[in-house]
Order: C-alpha cells, then sequence, then structure tokens
C-alpha cells in the first residue's frame, strides 16, 4: 500500500510533537485509544480567552495515525473552542487522502480532539 | 551500496544469476512437453525435469522418484493434508497440527474441518514457539491419521523438534507431514533422519524462481498414499496432473543443487551477519525483546519487538530496507500475527514487531546501515510516543484503563 505524499510529510515531519505539563493553566488532554489495538494518541491543547492558541500530540501507532494527530493539531491552532467541535474525522480522511482501511486513524483524531476539549471544559468549569 | 534493501527473505528471495542461466535454454529452444514420449522436444525436457529432479532430491536425502512438482508450498500442503485425509479417511478423520503454522496448513485443516471431513487439534507451542512432542503423543487418537508439523516457523525462524515428533508418529504408525518451506536449502534436512512421509517446500524462497514447489511423498516404509486434488492427466505418478513446467523445475533444481554445495559456508556467514545485527540493535534499544528461540532457529531470521512503537510506523520510517512486522496494520486481518500471540507476547508487543529475513545477496554495509537506520527509527518514534512518556514517568502501562476501540 502506498501513502499519499501528505501522510508521508506529516510522518517525516511531524507538527506540534511533544506535550504540555497537564495540570498547565489552559490546557486540555485528550488521551483515546489503546495498546492493544495498536494505536493510543494524546492530543493537548492550551487555550486562552477561548482560542486554541497552541496544541501537541503524542501518537504510538501506524503512519496514518501520527499524520492524523499531526494535521489535527496543525488545524486546531487558532481555532475558537466552538469552531474546534466542527472537526470532523471525514475532513481528516480528505485532507490526508487515507484509504478505507486508515478510516480509524482519523476517527481516533476526532476522539482525541473531542477528549481535549472536554478535558478542557471540565477542568475550565470546576475551576 | 544499492537501495533499497531486501532483508525479507522469509517472504521470497531474489533469483541467484545461476539459476536464471540454466533456466534460460528452457524456454525458447528446449520447450518441449516432458510427457511428449515420441520425439526429441519431449525427451530433451523429460531429461530436464529428472535431472532437476535428482538435485531436489539430493538436497533432502530422498529418492528422485518422491518428489511431486507442485505450483508452490501452498499447494504441496494442501495436496499433502486433503490427499492424505481423503485417501485414508476409512481409518479416521483426525489431523494435529500446531498453532504456528502457516495458513496454507492451518487453513487447510479447518476447511477440511468446516467441510465435516476432518476434526483438528491445534498444539500450542512453548514461549520460544516449540511444538513440544510430548504433546503430540498425547493428542494421537485412534482416529488420527495425519501429522502435520512444520519444520521452522517463517516469522520466528523457531527449529522444530522435527526427528522427534518423527519418530513418535513412526511408532504409532501415523503419517507425518512437514511444511519445511523455510527450512529446506537453510539448514539440514534428511527425510529418513527426520522420519518425515510428506514434506512441502518451494523454489522462490531458496534462489529459484516463483510458481513452483515440490511435496516430497515417501514411497517405501510406509508407502505413502494420496487421493489427487487435481485430475488430470495422470503426471506425477496420478498424484498431481498437469504439463509440468519445464523452465521453473530446471530453476528448482539448479536453486536446490546450490543450496547444496554452498549451505555449510552460507549459513554460518548468514548466522554471523544476524548475530552481528541483533547485537548492533540490542546495544543501543533498550526494551527490544527477540521474539522465537535464541538458539534453535534459522540462521538468516531475527525477528524483535521495540517496546513502545507501532510496526508499520516503523517500516514506514525505514521505507528503504524492505522488512515484515506482525503488526495489525501490516495485514490485511487488523490482527496482529497469530504466530507471537501464540508464544504468549503480548498483543502490543507483537504489534510491535519487525521481522528481519536476510539472505544469499546481503552484504555487511547493509547490515551496518540497517542497524543505523533501525536506531534511528526507534529513538525517533519512542520521542513521538505516548507510551513511552508514560513509561518513563513510572506509569504502569497495564494499570492503565484504555478505551478500546
Amino acid at each position: 500500500m502506498a501513502y499519499s505524499d501528505k501522510v508521508v510529510d506529516h510522518f517525516n515531519n511531524p507538527r506540534n510533537m511533544g506535550s504540555f505539563k497537564k495540570d498547565e493553566e489552559g490546557v486540555g488532554t485528550g488521551m483515546v485509544g489503546a495498546p492493544e489495538c495498536g494505536d493510543v494518541m494524546k492530543l493537548q491543547i492550551k487555550v486562552q480567552n477561548d482560542t486554541i492558541v497552541d496544541a501537541k500530540f503524542k501518537t504510538f501507532g501506524c503512519g496514518s495515525a501520527i499524520a492524523s494527530s499531526s494535521l489535527a493539531t496543525e488545524w486546531l491552532k487558532g481555532k475558537t473552542i466552538e469552531e474546534a467541535q466542527k472537526i470532523k474525522n471525514t475532513d481528516i480522511v480528505q485532507e490526508l487522502n487515507l484509504p478505507p482501511v486508515k478510516i480509524h486513524c482519523s476517527v481516533l483524531a476526532e476522539d482525541a480532539i473531542k477528549a481535549a476539549l472536554a478535558d478542557y471544559q471540565k477542568k475550565a468549569d470546576t475551576k | 551500496m544499492k537501495l533499497p534493501i531486501f532483508l525479507d527473505n522469509h517472504s521470497t528471495s531474489p533469483m541467484d544469476p545461476r539459476v536464471l542461466e540454466a533456466m534460460l535454454p528452457y524456454f525458447v529452444e528446449k520447450f518441449g512437453n516432458a510427457a511428449s514420449r515420441n520425439h526429441a522436444f519431449g525427451w530433451a525436457a523429460e531429461e530436464a525435469v529428472e535431472n532437476a529432479r535428482k538435485q531436489i532430491a539430493k538436497l533432502i536425502k530422498a529418492d528422485s522418484k518422491e518428489i511431486v512438482f507442485t505450483s508452490g508450498a501452498t499447494e504441496s500442503d494442501n495436496l499433502a493434508i486433503k490427499g492424505v485425509l481423503e485417501m485414508y479417511k476409512e481409518k479416521g478423520d483426525h489431523i494435529i497440527t500446531s498453532s504456528t503454522e502457516h495458513r496454507a496448513v492451518i487453513d487447510t485443516a479447518k476447511a477440511l474441518e468446516a467441510k465435516g471431513k476432518a476434526t483438528a487439534t491445534y498444539l500450542p507451542v512453548d514461549k520460544y514457539g516449540m511444538v513440544n512432542p510430548e504433546d503430540v503423543r498425547k493428542a494421537i487418537t485412534d482416529k488420527t491419521v495425519l501429522i502435520s508439523v512444520m519444520l521452522a516457523n517463517n516469522e520466528i525462524g523457531t527449529i522444530n523438534p522435527v526427528k522427534e515428533i518423527g519418530k513418535i508418529a513412526k511408532e504409532k504408525g501415523i503419517l507425518f507431514h512437514c511444511d519445511a518451506t523455510q527450512g529446506v536449502g537453510k539448514i539440514p534436512v534428511d527425510v529418513q533422519d527426520m522420519g518425515i512421509d510428506l514434506m512441502s517446500f518451494s523454489a522462490h524462497k531458496i534462489y529459484g524462481p516463483k510458481g513452483v514447489g515440490a511435496l516430497y511423498v515417501r514411497k517405501k516404509n510406509p508407502r505413502v498414499r494420496l487421493a489427487a486434488q487435481m485430475d488430470g492427466g495422470g503426471h506425477e505418478r496420478g498424484m498431481r496432473s498437469g504439463t509440468l513446467p519445464v523452465p521453473l523445475i530446471v530453476g528448482f533444481g539448479k536453486a536446490c543443487e546450490l543450496c547444496e554445495q554452498e549451505m555449510a559456508t552460507e549459513s554460518v556467514r548468514l548466522a554471523a551477519m544476524r548475530d552481528r545485527l541483533q547485537a548492533g540493535i540490542m546495544k543501543e534499544i533498550d526494551e527490544a525483546y527477540l521474539n522465537g528461540h535464541a538458539t534453535q532457529r534459522l540462521p538468516h531470521n531475527l525477528n524483535i519487538s521495540f517496546a513502545y512503537v507501532e510496526g508499520e510506523s516503523l517500516l514506514m520510517g525505514m521505507k528503504d530496507i524492505a522488512l515484515s512486522s506482525g503488526s495489525a496494520c501490516t495485514s490485511a486481518t487488523l490482527e496482529p500475527s497469530y504466530v507471537l500471540r501464540a508464544l504468549g507476547v503480548g498483543v502490543e508487543l507483537a504489534h510491535s514487531s519487525i521481522r528481519f529475513g536476510l539472505g544469499r545477496f546481503n552484504t555487511d554495509e547493509e547490515i551496518d546501515y540497517t542497524i543505523k537506520k533501525v536506531i534511528e527509527i526507534v529513538t525517533k518514534l519512542r520521542e513521538m510516543s505516548p507510551l513511552y512518556e508514560m513509561a518513563k514517568e513510572g506509569v504502569d502501562l497495564k494499570s492503565v484503563q484504555w478505551a478500546a476501540h
């Protein structure tokens, strides 16, 4: 199976790879997947005034999983919370040209975005 | 050094130029049908086939009349298992095999089971992937007609105690089939000494052409009979009809002859290269685990799991090295390697496995390059891995509640 140029590019030059401290002000962390399934994504957002100012990821998984999460961080930066909620896995599939067997990677990335947003929301609400 | 490097010799191997040279006259000049008894074209083809049969038989210490040509090891496995079960159905319908066999054996047994034509026992293996001969003995019932255990595994290279199994089979009067596709030409095989009654192998794993294989079928003590699975002109002692692919058979013969002559030195050279590859990687990478047996394995096999990184991404990061992984993402089934699972390797480590398969044409320079690349990519992907990060923070990954998907 050949990978699309965009998947290869994200794999070779991952954007925003790394971590924020989980307890840092304004940081929301989403961790989805399971090692037994062969992919785990950690996606983090840093929010100021309702806008995502920074995002980071770490992913254990195939090239398409890495590319999906790398792309997600790129898209998240600069978006408001509301805008970020609207990112769909199908957008990722289209942008990265993922084949059918790799669609679950994009689903996982969407789940990771949702989980990070929920975590941020939860932390904001309990303050 | 030329890129990409081929380190996937368990899947197939490049043809040896000497093999190609032997084959060439049999396409255009000597194109006869080996079954044509009445003219020179047929005689020349028949002579070439019989010569190849001798070369092949010699490698496995058989008689040339005991070699039945097929299209490859998959057909040989099918013919052996289906042929025996059908021929000896009055005697029983039980087959004993193992859980790490190639799919050509397991799925053949399963297909027979599904049709109600056989019952099968799939023996477990130990943590090195080895079948215990005593388990074979215990599994035998009065309905058992066939034992089918592979010589060496295609993923982890573990070599089974075939001789002990052969002895038990003989003692109990049960036929013993051995899928020796990965072992023939790589390690010494002696069908007499090993007590093998039927044995599958193919040409393309030993620097010969694709599309031809053989089934060794014992002629005496006992004389093994088979129900043909392909009807037609009654070629190959009636066991496998179909016009023989003379050029492929000539290539198969030449490939066997070369293995017979060069195996002793080649296996030492490959094992040394393999050991250097293993040591070079293990020295730099922590939590890299060898899959299979440390010593009882094929000289050209190395299978390692790299904790915290996923196999397909490893392969993707080493695009210029042809390798294989037990990761689900590289298989059609989305399940990680059933062979590694049978050894008791955890699912996550099965996802993280890489198989290196060395071959005749690999060089020291290629091994050095591979060591360097593996270290680079594992390090890079671990930096990217949330699991590695958590492990370094002291989190016990087994205690985490993962949301399985």
